[in-house]
C-alpha cells in the first residue's frame, strides 16, 4: 500500500496498463513531453517514448475520432480531453461515432477506447473548464460513464475501463485531484463497472451521488450523524448503473436525496427519481430531493460556490426530509 | 503573399472521351486489366440501376445511385490489395463491391437489415457512414495503427466535395499529415453536395490544392477516366506503403442521377448540363471505346455479361430477402459486449411481447 493522491492514482493505472499491454497507448495535448496539464501522464513519455505517448494536434474531435480508427485496428487508446467542457467539440465522434460502432456493424467492429477528462467545479477556471456533462453523454448508449470521487476508486476503475470492450468515458473530478491522499494497492486491480460503493451505511436517508459531490457528502453525513443516520451511496459509473444498490438503500431508509454538481433539469439525478418512482414508489416516505447545479450555465468563479451542491443545501435537504 | 492562381494544378488524364490517348502510356495497360476494369464499372452500373429500380418499386428504401462516378470508384479499389481498409460513405457501393463487399449485404443495407453494417469477418470495409466527413478520421486512426504495428496495408477513405467543408475533413488531414500515416484521402468531386455547387462550398480552384496547407500530396485527376484514376491511386498507395505519407485525391466526376431516390436534382441543375456530362463523359464510354480499338470485347460479349450481372443481382436480392428479418430483441445484443442489468431487463420485455404477439 502506498498513500496517494487521485491524480497519481490515475497516473499509476495508466503507466501500469501500458507496462502490462503493449496495445495501451495515451493520446491527447499536452500529455507527451509537459505529462499532462494535471500531470496526469507524467513520466510516461519518457517512460514508454513517442510511439506511444502522443502530444495531438489541438483537436478534439481529432483526438476521439483517431482513437476510434487506432481502436479498431488493434490497439486500446486512453485519449485525455483537457477539460470536459471542451468536450463538444467532439460530441459527434464520441455520442454518434464511438457509441455506436458496434451497434452500426452488428458487433463486427468494436471500439475498446478510454476517453479521460477533468470536470468539476470550485477551482476558480475560466469558462468551460468545470462543467459536469455527464447527462449528455448518459442518453449516448453504446458509452460507459464512470466517474471516480477517490484515489483508490480512481485506479480500480481506470484499469477496468482500460480492459474494457466498449468506449468508456472516464471523468475526473479535478478538484479532488489532490485534496486528499489514501491507501492505495500499489499493483495493479479492478473495480467491477457498475458496482456503487456504500461510504456510509445509515438507516434514515439515503443520498446518493458521484464523482466530485461525493466527498461533501460523506463530510455532512458525518457531521450529521448524532441527529440522523445517513446512508451514502457512491455510484462510480452511471452506465452501467448499479440500481440493486440504490433498491436496497431506498427500501431501508424511505427517503433520498441525490446531489450532483450537473444542472439540475434533465440531469441523471432525474433518471435515478424516476427509476425509484418507478420501481421504489411505496418504499418512500417523503418526496425526493435533488441538490444540484441551478440551471444555468457554469457560472463565474465569484459566484461558483453558492452555486455549486454545498453543505447548507444539504443540510436543509436532510432537515426537510426528516419532518417526514 | 502566396495566390492560389500561381498554382500550376494540371489534371491527370490519360483516355479521352473517345477512347484516345498516348499510344506509350495506353500501352502500359495490358488487356487483362483493361477487362477487369471494364467489367466492374459496368457490373456496378447495371447494380446501380437495378438498385434504383427496385427503390421505385418499394421493394428496397432509401437509396443513394453512384451512376457516373464508376471511374472514380472501381479505378481506385482495384488500386488496392484486399486486406487495405475501406472508409465508404453512402455512395460508395460500387467500391464496397469491387473491395469484396457480397451483394446480399448491400441488400441487407438497403432493406434496413441489422446485417447491412455486418461486413464478413476478414474484409476491411468499415460500415457505411452517414455524418460527412466523419470517417476521415476513423481513417487517419487506422492507419496511424498500422504505422505503429509496422505493416503495411493502407486505409482508403471515399467522401465527397461537400464533406471538405466539415471540420473533421480538416482535423484528419492535418493529423494524418503530422504522424505520415498511411491513409488516402479519396475525394470524389461530383460538383454537387445535394443541392449546393462546388463554388459555393469553396473559394479553392480545387480540392487537391488543400493538401498542401497540410504538408501532404495532392493529385487532381479525371475522375471519369479510369485509366488515370487507378494510376494515380496506384501511384499514391505505393507511396504510402513506403511511409511517404498520406496523399488527398481529388478525382473530378459528376453524379448522374439524384443525391438519393428522395431527391429531385431538377430544381438545382439543368437537364442541359446533366445531358452533357452522359453523352460526352460517361466514364464507361471511353473504356468502351479503347476495347473496341483492341478488339478485345465484343457486344455479344457485353451481353451476355450483362445478363448474368443481372442474374446475381436477382439471385443476391432473393438470398437477402430469404434472410429472416431481425427481431427487436436482437438489437439489444449490439449496444455493450455485456448489456447492463436495466438494459438486459428492456430486452426481456421485447422478447415477452414478442412471444404474444406470435401467440406463443
Amino acid at each position: 500500500m502506498a498513500e496517494m493522491t487521485m491524480i497519481q492514482a490515475i497516473h499509476d493505472a495508466m503507466r501500469q496498463e501500458m507496462e502490462r499491454d503493449e496495445r495501451v497507448i495515451v493520446l491527447g495535448e499536452d500529455v507527451g513531453k509537459n505529462g499532462g496539464v494535471f500531470r496526469a501522464t507524467d513520466g510516461l513519455f519518457e517512460q514508454f517514448g513517442e510511439a506511444r505517448v502522443f502530444d495531438t494536434p489541438l483537436a478534439e474531435s481529432g483526438i476521439v475520432g483517431t482513437s476510434i480508427g487506432l481502436a479498431v485496428n488493434g490497439f486500446r487508446p486512453v485519449a485525455e480531453i483537457q477539460f470536459l467542457g471542451f468536450v463538444y467539440q467532439a460530441m459527434d465522434q464520441l455520442a454518434a461515432q464511438a457509441a455506436r460502432l458496434r451497434f452500426r456493424s452488428a458487433g463486427r467492429f468494436t471500439c475498446p477506447l478510454v476517453v479521460r477528462s477533468p470536470y468539476g467545479g470550485g477551482v476558480r477556471t475560466p469558462e468551460l473548464h468545470s462543467d459536469a456533462l455527464e447527462g449528455l453523454f448518459a442518453h449516448s448508449l453504446g458509452l460507459k460513464i464512470v466517474m471516480p470521487s477517490n484515489a483508490y476508486d480512481a485506479k480500480g476503475l481506470l484499469i477496468s475501463a482500460i480492459r474494457d470492450e466498449d468506449p468508456v468515458l472516464f471523468l475526473e473530478p479535478m478538484k479532488l485531484y489532490r485534496t486528499f491522499r489514501m491507501e492505495v494497492p500499489e499493483e495493479p486491480y479492478e473495480i467491477p463497472l457498475g458496482k456503487a460503493r456504500i461510504v456510509k451505511e445509515g438507516e434514515d436517508v439515503t443520498v446518493i451521488s458521484w464523482g466530485a459531490s461525493v466527498p461533501l457528502v460523506a463530510k455532512v453525513a458525518e457531521e450529521m450523524k448524532e441527529k440522523v443516520d445517513i446512508e451514502v451511496i457512491d455510484l462510480r459509473s452511471l452506465q452501467p448503473l448499479d440500481w440493486d444498490t440504490i433498491y436496497s438503500s431506498v427500501s431501508k431508509t424511505g427517503r433520498v436525496i441525490i446531489v450532483h454538481e450537473a444542472v439540475k433539469t434533465n440531469g441523471f439525478g432525474a433518471e435515478i427519481a424516476a427509476l425509484i418512482s418507478e420501481r421504489a414508489l411505496f418504499s418512500l416516505s417523503a418526496p425526493i430531493v435533488r441538490i444540484t447545479g441551478y440551471d444555468t450555465p457554469y457560472p463565474v468563479p465569484s459566484v461558483e460556490d453558492d452555486w455549486l451542491p454545498n453543505a447548507a443545501r444539504m443540510i436543509e435537504g436532510v432537515q426537510t426530509l426528516m419532518r417526514y | 503573399m502566396i495566390d492560389q492562381n500561381d498554382l500550376r494544378i494540371e489534371m491527370v488524364h490519360l483516355l479521352d472521351e473517345n477512347g484516345n490517348g498516348e499510344e506509350e502510356t495506353l500501352h502500359s495497360f495490358s488487356d487483362d486489366v483493361l477487362i477487369t476494369l471494364y467489367q466492374w464499372m459496368r457490373k456496378a452500373r447495371v447494380i446501380d440501376e437495378r438498385l434504383l429500380k427496385m427503390q421505385r418499386q418499394g421493394r428496397i428504401g432509401t437509396y443513394a445511385p453512384f451512376s457516373g462516378q464508376e471511374a472514380a470508384q472501381i479505378g481506385s479499389v482495384l488500386a488496392l490489395d484486399k486486406d487495405d481498409w475501406l472508409f465508404p460513405s453512402y455512395r460508395e457501393m460500387a467500391a464496397c463491391l469491387a473491395h469484396g463487399m457480397p451483394l446480399t449485404q448491400i441488400f441487407h443495407y438497403v432493406r434496413g437489415h441489422v446485417l447491412g453494417g455486418k461486413t464478413p469477418a476478414g474484409l476491411n470495409i468499415f460500415p457505411i457512414q452517414i455524418i460527412i466527413g466523419a470517417q476521415t478520421l476513423h481513417a487517419t486512426g487506422c492507419a496511424w495503427a498500422t504505422k505503429l504495428k509496422g505493416e503495411r496495408h493502407v486505409s482508403v477513405c471515399y467522401f465527397g466535395d461537400g464533406a471538405t467543408s466539415e471540420g473533421d475533413f480538416h482535423e484528419a488531414l492535418n493529423f494524418a499529415a503530422v504522424y505520415q500515416v498511411p491513409v488516402i484521402f479519396f475525394c470524389q468531386n461530383n460538383h454537387y453536395a445535394i443541392s449546393v455547387p462546388i463554388q459555393k462550398q469553396t473559394a479553392s480552384r480545387t480540392i487537391a490544392q488543400k493538401a498542401l496547407a497540410y504538408g501532404m500530396k495532392g493529385v487532381l485527376v479525371d475522375g471519369n477516366d479510369v485509366l488515370a484514376v487507378y494510376q494515380t491511386m496506384k501511384e499514391a498507395v505505393q507511396m504510402a506503403r513506403e511511409g511517404k505519407g498520406p496523399v488527398l485525391i481529388e478525382a473530378l466526376t459528376y453524379r448522374l442521377g439524384p443525391h438519393t431516390t428522395s431527391d429531385d436534382p431538377t430544381k438545382y441543375r439543368s437537364e442541359e448540363e446533366v445531358e452533357r456530362w452522359k453523352r460526352t463523359k460517361d466514364p464507361l464510354h471511353r473504356l468502351r471505346k479503347l476495347l473496341e480499338k483492341r478488339n478485345i470485347w465484343t457486344d455479344t460479349q457485353e451481353e451476355a455479361f450483362v445478363a448474368q450481372v443481372n442474374d446475381e443481382v436477382t439471385k443476391a436480392y432473393e438470398e437477402a430477402a430469404s434472410v429472416e428479418a431481425p427481431s427487436l430483441a436482437d438489437i439489444f445484443r449490439y449496444v455493450y459486449d455485456e448489456p447492463s442489468p436495466l438494459l438486459y431487463e428492456q430486452q426481456q420485455e421485447v422478447i415477452r411481447r414478442n412471444r404474444v404477439k406470435e401467440g406463443k
